[in-house]
């Protein structure tokens, strides 16, 4: 124990904002349905995104089924392939991740973490859920509208978007996917306005942003990048709407349609991929650095040690989240760029792989000669550092131009952003919901049914993807209804896409297992008490468990110390809450 | 390196320079910009997220006018009105920007009277704004009707590139919801200084908050953004 920094300080300059005024809910649909409380809010942003991330579950299901079996089910055409492939991306991406991380553990963690009694602007954020949920269910919408929903690939190139040969190009779907993305938007902006307000202005005293649990520097960063990358998606759905509806040419060459010569023209499709990219790579970000906050939380308390090189952790999470605006273009290698522009952009994206290294060294520098309790959070975090390794370094592989020509469009690429941006946040949030249930409910989850959870859909994910990139290095596309007989695909290509697929049915079934756990749970878990992780952030530190409105009782918080005072020498306890000012325990008077 | 530094308390505490000074003040207790409030943050964040709204539609309109294989119409004949007899260039587009930028004036005039809780006063001046941004977002529509007249669409015009008026429509569009959206919380912010809500301490109707005079000056940044965007819209568009 030679790295423990403490900047424990006694001397806490006076309050600079004065405590705030709370709204306070006076009917059961103001407290449970339209609340201003970032808690309930957390909660309802929480189970609208797993409940839609279950319907691209099923999507996925569905895909697999006919990738292992082609020609088994009738029912799965060329058209439904597209559209499952087409919302199952677009639905784990923005509607799961994006909501989960920052609508979901952002509001429920970020007041909570840095001492505040809210968000800033609570009816502002119960606006940000309620658009969230109107977006959800206009995209839903699509799979009942005439036509179905949009099968244009989760990244709606035009011109095929928005064409009659693409399921839903002319009829409901594409226009329900705009609308809903542009909802989402505007709402995400509510919430996320808060969020970073709630950071930057609202903690308690003590709370220094250099004192900042590594979960809040998370979502914060990703939040600031959401707010500058959403508006590249907002124009290009706006410009892609006028296309569609007024006959506008921002995107559209020259085209012929069945047939017919089109009267649009002119438009520059790569203008679209342009657009779209500068927000796609951005949320990448916006997804993995969440979930790099709350992983170094989860193995910080789970191994009784502090965090190693807490500065750099966040210095790299800034820089990560800056250089992620300079590198989109390493998703168009193929789309017939200048090749300097490749060069550029290769470039840039292999400088991320540098703070990326740092925080995968940090990690496990962490959790070197700690006291590792496997615990499921733990569990998650480990299997959460293992497969984005495994994704980043694939990552390096199509980073580079001429590395990636060969393997772009190939199930190569399907396996390394699955690992690196499905899997390895996926895991994360595993882990954070193991670790905090017991605040939200007071209860703990069910420690067995946790274990078959934990190891089907650890195992289990990692056979359904790394398999994929063997299939990508033998030239097997992506987005393919079905292979057909072609002569560089050989038997075993087929046989191992039939074990992925089984491998995927059965992940998807402990997922089931997890949500009934979640249910179950609720009623029959162990009681958790305050705080079962013997964890040191402020969020384990409230008088009531699950924490009241307003957080905090009549007094705030006050923060004398960094997050990560685990098994420090001499004190009482092997941690120390933040907002205990001395050691703890009989030493108490002397220290502080 | 480092300096000593007293704190409210009158202890002592370590302060460092250079760049690790500029990260300590930045990441210092509580709040990241001292004496702004929540409200004026977020504002400003909103603002700033707004930018990239605007910057990405007239990016995107730059591409396309550099990209089209079709001639652009020149915006000096196209945007001309004859009066008299003769054809004046952007004559119309130059009083529109002359009178929203003279909205900024009474706008800032308005934050400073607030400030001095002269309720009359701000009132006056903010109404004084909206009208100001009213009559901007009528010759708009009256430009936007003169043009249509002409036969200018989203989908074509007659003088050359589609794109002209897709882009044209959109952005000015664009601009000019936020324009109304501005006459119409002004009307509301003047609303409330008028009836003395924030010297009363009146609870707003959907958040139960309590407002103050700040109000009117986080009105003002909205409102002199929308003017900041249009000095670039209208450089881009109409001058080049």
């Amino acid at each position: 124990m030679v790295d423990i920094r403490s900047d424990a300080s006694a001397a806490i300059p006076p309050a600079e904002v004065e405590d705030v005024e709370l709204y306070h809910p006076r009917s059961w649909w103001t407290k449970y349905v339209f609340s201003q409380d970032a808690k309930i809010i957390a909660i309802q942003y929480s189970m609208t995104a797993i409940a839609i991330g279950m319907v691209a579950l099923v999507l996925s299901w569905l895909m697999r089924l006919q990738l292992g079996f082609p020609g088994t089910f009738d029912f799965i055409d060329a058209d439904h392939y597209y559209q499952f492939i087409t919302m199952h991306g677009m639905i784990m991406v923005i509607y799961l991740l994006t909501a989960l991380f920052l609508g979901g553990f952002g509001n429920y963690l970020i007041p909570l973490m840095v001492g505040a009694r809210d968000m800033v602007f609570p009816y502002a954020n119960m606006l940000s859920y309620w658009l969230y949920l109107l977006a959800v269910l206009v995209l839903a919408a699509g799979f009942f509208a005439p036509g179905g929903p949009t099968g244009a690939g989760w990244t709606l190139y035009p011109p095929q978007a928005i064409l009659s040969g693409t399921p839903g190009g002319k009829d409901w779907g594409i226009l329900l996917m705009l609308s809903s993305l542009i909802l989402f938007i505007i709402g995400f902006t509510m919430g996320g306005l808060n969020y970073v307000v709630t950071v930057l202005q609202g903690r308690a005293r003590g709370m220094t942003l250099m004192r900042m649990p590594l979960t809040i520097w998370g979502i914060f960063t990703a939040t600031i990048m959401a707010l500058l990358a959403f508006p590249a998606l907002f124009v290009a759905a706006v410009m892609m709407l006028f296309d569609r509806l007024l006959g506008t040419s921002f995107f559209m060459p020259a085209i012929v349609e069945m047939g017919e010569q089109l009267k649009q023209g002119g438009g520059s499709p790569i203008l679209f991929q342009h657009l779209f990219w500068f927000f796609g790579h951005p949320e990448v970000y916006i997804v993995a650095l969440p979930a790099f906050g709350i992983v170094s939380d989860l193995i910080s308390t789970h191994a009784r040690k502090n965090i190693f090189g807490y500065r750099m952790m966040v210095w790299a999470i800034v820089i990560i989240g800056a250089l992620s605006f300079i590198v989109w273009a390493h998703h168009m290698y193929v789309s017939g760029m200048n090749p300097k522009f490749g060069f550029f952009f290769a470039t840039t994206t292999l400088i991320i792989a540098v703070p990326t290294a740092i925080k995968v060294y940090n990690w496990v520098l962490t959790l070197w000669r700690g006291d590792i309790h496997l615990s499921l959070p733990m569990l998650f975090a480990l299997a959460f550092i293992v497969t984005f390794v495994n994704g980043g370094l694939t990552g390096l592989f199509l980073g580079n131009v001429v590395v990636d020509v060969p393997l772009s469009d190939t199930m190569f690429v399907v396996a390394h952003f699955h690992m690196v941006m499905g899997v390895a946040p996926i895991m994360v949030i595993f882990g954070a919901i193991y670790h905090w249930y017991p605040k939200v409910t007071g209860r703990m989850l069910n420690e067995a049914m946790g274990q078959i959870h934990f190891w089907v859909t650890f195992l289990g994910a990692y056979l359904i993807f790394f398999p994929m990139h063997y299939l990508g290095l033998l030239g097997i596309p992506r987005r393919y209804h079905d292979l057909g007989e072609a002569a560089f695909v050989p038997e075993s290509a087929h046989t191992l896409n039939a074990f992925i697929s089984v491998m995927a049915l059965t992940v998807g079934a402990a997922q089931i297992l997890f949500l009934f756990n979640l249910v179950w749970s609720l009623k029959k878990g162990r009681e958790a008490g305050g705080n079962p992780w013997r964890a040191t952030t402020l969020e384990w530190q409230t008088p009531q468990t699950p924490p009241a409105h307003g957080n905090w009782g009549k007094e705030l918080p006050v923060v004398y110390r960094w997050a990560y005072d685990y098994s420090v020498p001499g004190a009482a306890e092997d941690f120390i809450p933040q907002n205990q000012p001395g050691l703890g325990g009989p030493t108490r008077e002397a220290a502080s | 390196m480092a300096q000593s530094v007293q704190t409210h308390t009158g202890e002592t505490l370590e302060h460092p320079l250079g760049l690790r000074g500029v990260v300590a003040d930045i990441s210092s207790d509580q709040r990241a910009f001292k004496n702004v409030s929540w409200g004026k943050a977020m504002m400003w964040i909103f603002l700033l997220s707004d930018t990239f709204i605007f910057g990405c539609f007239l990016l995107a309109y730059m591409t396309a006018r550099m990209s089209t294989p079709v001639p652009w119409p020149n915006p000096s004949e196209v945007f001309a009105l004859t009066i008299g007899g003769q054809e004046i260039p952007l004559i119309l587009i130059a009083i529109m920007t002359f009178i929203l930028i003279s909205s900024s004036g009474t706008m800032a005039m308005a934050v400073n009277f607030g400030y001095r809780r002269d309720r009359r006063t701000t009132a006056a001046l903010m109404l004084l704004t909206a009208v100001l941004g009213a009559s901007f977002v009528g010759m708009q529509a009256f430009e936007w009707s003169k043009l249509i007249s002409e036969g200018v669409r989203p989908w074509e015009n007659p003088w050359g590139a589609a794109q002209f008026g897709s882009s044209f429509f959109m952005i000015t569009g664009f601009h000019g919801t936020h324009v109304s959206i501005g006459v119409l919380f002004l009307l509301i912010v003047a609303r409330k200084v008028w009836r003395g809500d924030f010297d009363t301490e009146r609870r707003g109707f959907f958040t139960s908050r309590r407002g103050n005079y700040e109000i009117v000056e986080i009105m003002g940044l909205y409102w002199h953004f929308v003017d900041l965007v249009w000095v670039f819209i209208f450089a881009f568009f109409y001058l080049w």
